[in-house]
């Protein structure tokens, strides 16, 4: 029944979607509560989301190589998060955290990768 | 007006990653995954760091900062990504029942 995992996957995402554009208009929906997020905050919950997608390939993956991919995906996500960051507070050192980071998650896949492969680190 | 254009790039950017880890929640088989998300998302984060390198006034020491992370980004995502796939045709992951083609398993038999 494919055709019914295909609606019941875009309902949920349209559901997904349209709870990300509608949080940061809290005020309209609670009128005690007049907190207005704005740009960023509504870049943070869309990157929020994907990196929800990204942990569920890493948490359901059937292969190795699957969570591999999902774990340097998700490392690359965090690089664009610390770049938004940085514009938000105005103070340049996020962009430093998101390098480190990257550089970081570069080492670790290749390390990963070469012990998937099945040889040793110095081949 | 550069505060506009910056944001336009940020959008787009957060477009291509939302797509590119749909992908990867949504195609069948390691290697489409791997094509799908790599692309899309490295793609859309140098979006994203060229519009923080708009939004943040030209050549400051955020928008150097996120210039030299766009080049680290092009020069190291590639080679994560061909490492990754070159260690899962090794280790004996079969591919999808409905490809076509596989040229790596043609072209050498297990050595090189």
């Amino acid at each position: 029944m494919i055709f019914g995992r295909w609606i019941l996957g875009t309902i949920v995402l349209l559901v997904l979607m349209g709870l990300v554009i509608a949080l940061p208009f809290r005020s309209v929906f609670f009128e005690n509560n007049p907190t207005h997020i704005g740009f960023v905050g509504r870049v943070v919950y869309i990157l929020i989301l994907a990196s929800l997608m990204v942990l569920f390939r890493v948490t359901r993956g059937p292969t190795a190589a699957d969570r591999i991919v999902a774990i340097d995906i998700f490392g690359i996500l965090i690089v664009g998060l610390c770049a938004v960051l940085s514009i938000a507070t105005g103070r340049s050192w996020y962009i430093d955290i998101g390098i480190a980071w990257g550089l970081q998650s570069f080492i670790g896949t290749l390390a990963l990768s070469k012990y998937l492969e099945g040889k040793s680190f110095d081949d | 007006m550069i505060d506009n254009i910056g944001m336009f790039f940020i959008g787009v950017g957060l477009a291509f990653d939302v797509l590119g880890c749909l992908g990867l929640v949504r195609l069948p088989d390691v290697y489409n995954r791997l094509q799908s998300a790599t692309k899309c998302v490295t793609l859309g984060t140098c979006s994203i760091l060229f519009g923080v390198f708009l939004a943040s006034g030209g050549f400051t020491e955020t928008g150097v900062k996120a210039l030299i992370t766009i080049v680290f980004l092009v020069l190291t995502s590639p080679v994560s990504a061909h490492a990754i796939s070159r260690g899962a045709h090794r280790s004996g992951i079969r591919l999808w029942e409905k490809s076509v083609v596989d040229s790596y398993a043609e072209d050498n038999e297990g050595e090189a």
